[in-house]
């Protein structure tokens, strides 16, 4: 290892990553704007759903629950319909996200005091949307029932539900990932294509000063973008705070470093830019889905749950979380920083060898 | 009869002319020649021709049309081979053709008989179902030009169709086109090289957007007529070259063997270079007159050469051994074995596909030998320490630079990646910039600058930390014979110093300069012996693209 060799090359791959204005504005502006765009649009919350009402009974228990359901916050239009058939056809159209049926012996029951179920059909196609929906309307069909049986539902660490405060912490993880992947895939291929690759490996540096030279930059870049979005989700979306700062960090480079890693994995493989952004992609997608950020990791079977666990994102995601609702204790850090630590020493040394096996 | 009129033609791009105002005319029947060094407007004419840019102003008619307006009726009188080949290479040969006869527009019935005419032509029969990125440069061009051929046109233009095609499918093409402008049609070739602008009818002399000469090449060739000589000194022939071109009634000289090529200012009678050797006078060549136009080629003076150190003695500079290489079952370099002396410049040419770049790789350590064994300063690049590598200065094709850097940062880069540091890093980089004049551009981006300017920061970043080897892979691809005589001062003046130079090369002028050449066919080195004595292998008084010629069919044959 040669000091000056290696400090050539890393300002060599920072000026090229930000000597151009045009190439800094891409690399750092749509982060931020995506960051600001899928808070506010990529919600689960469902708003503004048309609701179809079938109500065939006159009591006045049936006229309460008409009532609540059209006033709920989630309702945006109401069609009454009087048949059936007038109700299948809004959900053969899409017209509405769910109908209502009450039954005319509802009211009846409701009486009584027995079980009175009510008819409810969904838009499979917009399956996410009307299963939140439903559960909306269980929790007033709940309410309605409280007078009779009081039960109370809470969602521990967030009970507002607020989605972004799901939301923004994990794509701090999401975007920064992405950054630090394209970033260095493109770097050793981009070189391969220009023919100074070549000229690296007829020269005295070594594969690993190299590895070395091309990590670096991309785990600032990584770093101060993932510190920008984490800084905005506490200051701009007020994201309650209840970690330690200084393990977030410390976990935040540690993910970086471990997806610079799998980048120059792919950018040592291939031949072609066109390969590098190729194999980026088939990478990052099934990470972001696996990471536990669309669904519960618990929920996958046992291969992929194993899967996920090679994957940096699934752990830093738990960090990051932990780390904003549930004030996560520093052995749940730690049990996840060190695998995090591996995959980073299995990447970097593999793209080391790939360089290395190039050479011979 | 006129094929094409241009009249006041200019384009600009952005602040760059490209074309400032170019009239005149070309002919049908006729192989007229766009001759020019890189950046002087060639294909932003032919692209002009072609109906693909449009003129900021003056005018333009192709076949009788208006390029612009009459788009659809000029694609069936022009025929147009882009310089990129315009080929798909994931597509077979037979897929390429089909493709462009379909969107040629030519009629189902026409099919067979078409394809089977230029498949004959072109002599690609045997290879129809060969992926056209398989093919080599030669069948590339070929083929590029049977596509353009698809319906007879009356107009050709080909762009730089003489680019990494090696003289033996150069020929091939020359006798493909011959036919064709004696059918009548118009054939445009654009070239940088001009040994092929000596082979046209007619030539458009463009130099930075402007025509220079329009005329038969004979005509300019004929001006300097008893001016041209060939010397033969008892001296070292570079210092040689070095004598006559510090000469103030000298307008140009090169080495051509061990013999030199002098050009004399008008006026000035031969017998004056008799004091340094026998004097013979020789007939004038294209580039003589190009480089007379110009107003003759650069000082045989090279400030770079003399800021080096001399060389201490090495022993056995480059070396290979029973070399092999194999890719699957192809074979690309074939026990191949030859010596480098210190202080000699070796070129190793050959037809593309020959297995130079793949020696070449071995030798600078880029590749593995299947067997055998490739040293470079007696030692095994591959496995050598970092060290090793500091006897080795690489400049590789299209000059590798850091587009994104400045040529400034460019120049530190190298510097720092070979380990230089402090005061010496610094002083190694100013006399780079003072020995090759980088000093007014040091804040551009490479990507701007002219190919001439980048093969020069090239040559200092390959030269930063003072190798005792140089290993150059067709250095002056593209460039222009003046930026090219310049290239050459630079490398004569460092072999003089005691520096061991290998260099791959399409020009033959270029072979001319080595001491010693490797022509490479098929793998194996077919002969290896100073550029005379292979020229007089083909018979007296042929050039080295003869001697190239023959020696390769000489091999096909047996």
């Amino acid at each position: 290892m040669n000091g000056s060799r290696l400090l050539a090359q890393i300002i060599k791959e920072l000026l090229s990553l930000l000597r151009d204005p045009r190439a800094r504005a891409i690399l750092i502006l749509p982060p931020l704007l995506q960051l600001m765009i899928f808070s506010f649009a990529a919600t689960l919350e469902v708003r503004n759903a048309t609701v179809a009402v079938f109500n065939e009974d006159t009591g006045q228990p049936a006229q309460e629950f008409v009532t609540d359901v059209t006033s709920a916050g989630f309702v945006g239009h109401v069609i009454t319909v009087h048949s059936r058939q007038e109700q299948d056809e809004l959900i053969e159209q899409g017209r509405a996200l769910l109908t209502l049926h009450i039954p005319e012996d509802f009211s009846r029951h409701r009486l009584a005091g027995q079980p009175s179920p009510v008819q409810v059909i969904l838009d499979g196609q917009q399956a996410n949307a009307a299963q939140v929906a439903l559960s909306y309307l269980q929790a007033i069909a709940m309410e309605q029932g409280n007078r009779i049986e009081p039960m109370v539902l809470r969602h521990a660490f967030n009970p507002n539900l607020i989605y972004q405060w799901y939301v923004v912490p994990s794509l701090s993880g999401i975007l920064s990932m992405l950054i630090a992947l394209a970033v260095t895939a493109l770097s050793i291929s981009r070189e391969r294509e220009l023919g100074t690759f070549d000229q690296l490996l007829v020269s005295p540096t070594t594969p690993l000063e190299i590895i070395l030279a091309k990590c670096l930059p991309a785990v600032l870049m990584g770093f101060v973008m993932g510190s920008v979005m984490i800084t905005a989700a506490l200051l701009l979306f007020q994201v309650p705070f209840t970690g330690s700062l200084l393990w977030l960090a410390g976990a935040l480079v540690l993910f970086i470093i471990s997806v610079v890693g799998i980048g120059l994995m792919v950018s040592a493989v291939s031949e072609t830019q066109q390969q590098a952004i190729l194999g980026v992609f088939a990478l990052a997608v099934p990470m972001v889905l696996m990471s536990g950020f669309a669904t519960p990791v618990e929920n996958m079977p046992d291969l992929l749950q194993w899967m996920a666990q090679a994957i940096p994102l699934t752990h830093f995601l738990v960090i990051v979380q932990g780390s904003f609702l549930k004030s996560i204790p520093a052995d749940v850090v730690i049990s996840h920083l060190w695998p995090l630590a591996l995959i980073a020493l299995v990447t970097l040394s593999g793209a080391t060898l790939v360089v290395r096996k190039r050479l011979h | 009869m006129t094929a094409i009129v241009l009249d006041d033609v200019h384009k600009a791009f952005g602040k760059t002319q490209a074309l400032k105002g170019i009239s005149g005319e070309i002919a049908a029947g006729r192989l007229t020649g766009l001759v020019g060094p890189d950046g002087a407007g060639k294909t932003t004419l032919i692209r002009m021709m072609a109906g693909l840019l449009k003129a900021d102003s003056g005018a333009l008619r192709v076949a009788g049309l208006d390029p612009v307006h009459d788009g659809m009726a000029l694609a069936e009188s022009v025929g147009y081979m882009p310089q990129r080949f315009g080929l798909y290479e994931d597509l077979t040969v037979q897929e390429n053709l089909n493709l462009y006869a379909e969107l040629r527009g030519l009629p189902r019935d026409d099919y067979d008989a078409t394809f089977e005419r230029l498949l004959d032509f072109t002599r690609l029969g045997p290879f129809t179902k060969r992926l056209a990125g398989r093919l080599s440069g030669g069948m590339k061009q070929k083929l590029g030009l049977a596509c353009a051929l698809i319906t007879s046109p009356e107009v050709l233009l080909l762009d730089e169709p003489g680019v990494g095609v090696d003289p033996v499918s150069r020929q091939d093409l020359w006798r493909m086109v011959q036919a064709l402008t004696g059918e009548g049609m118009a054939v445009i070739w654009a070239t940088a090289y001009l040994e092929e602008a000596e082979r046209c009818e007619d030539v458009l002399l463009l130099s930075e957007g402007q025509l220079r000469f329009r005329s038969e090449p004979g005509e300019l060739t004929r001006r300097l007529q008893g001016r041209c000589f060939r010397l033969k000194g008892s001296e070292e022939k570079r210092a040689l070259l070095r004598q006559v071109l510090a000469r103030k009634d000298v307008r140009d000289g090169t080495i051509e063997g061990d013999r030199i090529r002098v050009v004399v200012d008008e006026g000035v009678d031969g017998d004056a270079l008799a004091s340094l050797g026998d004097v013979e006078e020789v007939a004038p060549r294209f580039e003589d007159a190009f480089i007379d136009l110009l107003g003759g080629g650069p000082g045989g003076h090279s400030p770079l050469a003399d800021q080096m150190p001399d060389v201490p003695e090495l022993k056995d500079p480059v070396s290979c051994q029973h070399l092999t290489r194999r890719f699957g079952e192809f074979v690309a370099t074939d026990d191949v074995s030859f010596n480098v002396r210190q202080g000699e410049i070796l070129g190793l040419l050959g037809p593309n596909g020959a297995g130079k770049s793949t020696t070449f790789k071995m030798l600078c350590g880029l590749l593995k030998p299947s067997s055998g064994e490739a040293r470079v300063a007696g030692l095994d690049l591959r496995s050598a320490a970092s060290d090793a590598k500091l006897k080795l200065g690489y400049m590789a094709q299209k000059f590798s630079l850091y587009g994104l850097l400045s040529v400034r940062q460019n120049l530190v880069f190298y510097a720092g990646v070979y380990g230089l540091r402090g005061e010496e890093k610094q002083n190694r980089i100013r006399e780079m910039i003072d020995g090759l004049q980088l000093g007014p551009l040091l804040d551009s981006a490479p990507d701007q600058l002219s190919l001439g300017f980048k093969q020069r920061l090239a040559l200092a970043c390959a030269l930063m930390h003072r190798p005792p080897i140089l290993f150059l892979d067709e250095p002056t691809s593209g460039v222009d014979p003046i930026t090219r005589r310049e290239f050459w001062t630079h490398i004569n003046g460092l072999v003089g110093k005691g520096v061991t130079v290998l260099v791959t090369t399409h020009f033959m002028d270029e072979a001319e300069y080595c001491d010693r050449v490797a022509l490479m066919h098929r793998g194996r080195v077919i002969a290896l012996d100073t550029p005379d004595n292979l020229k007089a292998q083909a018979g007296q008084g042929a050039s080295m693209e003869q001697a190239f010629i023959h020696l390769i069919e000489e091999q096909d044959d047996a």
